[in-house]
């Protein structure tokens, strides 16, 4: 293994005490192990926390600033934040306009999550959750613990941030967040695996001319293996099991293709170039896009394509100026 | 069982946890994530830290219940931290557990990740562990046996209900993503439950009641 790390059980909190220096916009709080908004609470808006295990950055703490999260809760790489970190996180943006928490959907954030809701309560702060679930990779039934939150996890925090910051209230801001996790899709294709530092190993072997379709971004695999394909290809597997699920035709929307980590820029551009294409010939209207690593599994080579139905309303709150580490237009 | 054994049992269970770590976390990485046996013994380290001194034996467990929930994230850390509170409650204020309270208590504990996970038997989880394990105490506690038998008839009927979970395939937590490629594994979570009630057998064994 080699990482650019100091030691393994230290990399979350090394990386914190990084992003507190190179962003002093941002409170860090390396004891409660929070990243919050300098400006927070602010008087009369809604708190939007989110959070999950370390690993996917820049989410959640690198969208942390104007326009999208006041505060986020890092858990160990891979691993969901427990309640008490969730609970200072949810008090230190709560301005008495309540707080929605912005969960993905894994059974651990899920858990930490309604355990820190619970506490909050306890010192009456209202909060309201929002579960994110776009992965088409996984069957959704009543007997799974459903879809998985990823990449769609950008557009909630960004579009319900937009509609907090204009001083929505705070069922106004989760019914918003919930349209957009409804109106999304994703899927993701690994070409690598990724090794967690602390367990020193890839988390599941590919050989080398072996991909892996399905992906969530934890470095778990995915749903079955495939050989290696062309970026034409494998992008037209993604759009078309988002499009099976969600019919895409006439639709205007908004389109993330979105680096794994290990995959370069340029062969994202080359993703984004056949996501292009197949979305024009299937008679989908591309109205706004993002290329980058945002939503990421460390090192994992791959990408993920997310996809959301837009509406005015969405476009507009899309649009809106954001000022966060890792996204940042308009302002 | 008084509190300094139950004291004990958190000891034992922080020990080999963290000795099967390597394994645990084995064992999820083909399933799962690959952090289960990191996030455990962080978990339990944490619980044998919060341990009160001269407590009874209800107060020991729920202080090493709540130090679960705060330091393990993940799945783990508030369904073991569920468990062991709700345990720790059912002893109430006793200051000795007996065969019956204890077989209360691990019912209870049962119940308790049942509501929070949401699982049922067959989901392969660590229930699958936790409901033969039950049930096998309880019949040994019908028979009459002693609390260190009726303890190493649950940590038997958990190893049991964990070997079954190889074949299941997975319907709760991140397993349940593979599908059918879940099918296969020992599920980690019903191998680390047989960890945690093979050190409550020694301990209770320790104890020659």
């Amino acid at each position: 293994m080699r990482k650019l790390i100091n030691a393994p059980a230290d990399v979350v909190v090394d990386a914190l005490r990084g992003l507190a220096a190179a962003h002093p916009s941002l409170r860090v709080d390396l004891e409660n192990r929070i990243v919050v908004r300098g400006d927070a609470p602010r008087a009369g808006k809604v708190g939007l926390v989110s959070g999950g295990g370390s690993g996917h950055e820049p989410l959640h703490g690198g969208f942390v600033g104007y326009g999208m999260l006041d505060a986020a809760a890092p858990g160990e790489v891979f691993t969901s934040p427990v309640p008490d970190q969730i609970l200072a996180a949810t008090t230190a943006v709560s301005s008495g306009a309540g707080v929605l928490h912005i969960v993905k959907n894994y059974t651990g954030d899920v858990l930490n999550f309604r355990m820190a809701a619970e506490l909050a309560e306890d010192e009456d702060i209202g909060v309201a959750s929002v579960l994110v679930n776009d992965d088409v990779a996984v069957e959704d039934s009543t007997y799974t613990a459903g879809r998985r939150g990823t990449g769609a996890t950008l557009f909630v925090e960004k579009i319900a941030g937009a509609l907090a910051e204009e001083g929505g209230a705070l069922d106004e801001v989760a019914a918003v967040a919930r349209e957009v996790n409804e109106r999304s899709r994703s899927f993701g294709v690994a070409l690598s695996p990724c090794t967690v530092p602390a367990a020193g190993e890839p988390t599941f072997e590919l050989g080398d001319d072996e991909i892996e379709l399905g992906i969530g971004i934890h470095g778990e695999p995915g749903r079955e293996r495939a050989k290696a394909a062309t970026a034409i290809e494998i992008v037209d597997a993604a759009l078309s099991a988002i499009d099976a699920d969600m019919p895409l035709s006439g639709a205007e929307v908004l389109v993330l293709v979105n680096g794994m980590g290990g995959t370069p820029l340029i062969e994202q551009y080359v993703a984004y170039s056949a996501a292009a294409d197949w979305l024009a010939d299937h008679g989908a209207i591309v109205a706004r896009t993002l290329v980058g690593p945002y939503v990421t599994s460390l090192e994992m080579a791959g990408c993920m394509v997310s996809v959301c139905r837009l509406t005015p309303e969405l476009t507009r709150l899309w649009d809106a100026p954001v000022e966060t580490p890792g996204l940042r237009w308009g302002r | 069982m008084n509190g300094a054994a139950l004291a004990d049992f958190v000891r034992r269970a922080a020990e080999v946890v963290t000795a099967d770590a390597d394994r645990l976390t084995r064992l999820d990485a083909a399933i799962g994530d690959g952090d289960h046996g990191l996030n455990l013994s962080r978990g339990f380290a944490a619980a044998v830290e919060a341990l009160p001194e001269g407590a009874p034996p209800g107060k020991v467990l729920i202080a090493a219940g709540r130090a679960i929930v705060s330091k393990t994230g993940g799945a783990s850390g508030p369904l073991y931290g569920t468990a062991l509170r709700q345990a720790g409650k059912t002893m109430g204020d006793a200051e000795e557990v007996d065969a019956a309270l204890l077989g209360a208590a691990l019912r209870s504990a049962l119940e308790a990740v049942q509501e929070l996970g949401q699982a049922a038997e067959g989901d392969k989880t660590m229930v699958d562990a936790l409901i033969p394990a039950v049930g096998a105490y309880q019949a040994a506690l019908g028979r009459s046996e002693s609390l260190a038998q009726c303890a190493r008839a649950a940590a038997e009927g958990a190893e049991e209900g964990a070997e079954a979970t190889v074949p299941m395939r997975a319907r709760k937590g991140r397993a349940s993503y593979l599908g059918e490629r879940s099918t296969g594994h020992l599920d980690p979570g019903a191998a680390s439950t047989v960890l945690v009630l093979h050190a409550l057998a020694a301990v209770a064994a320790g104890e020659g009641s």
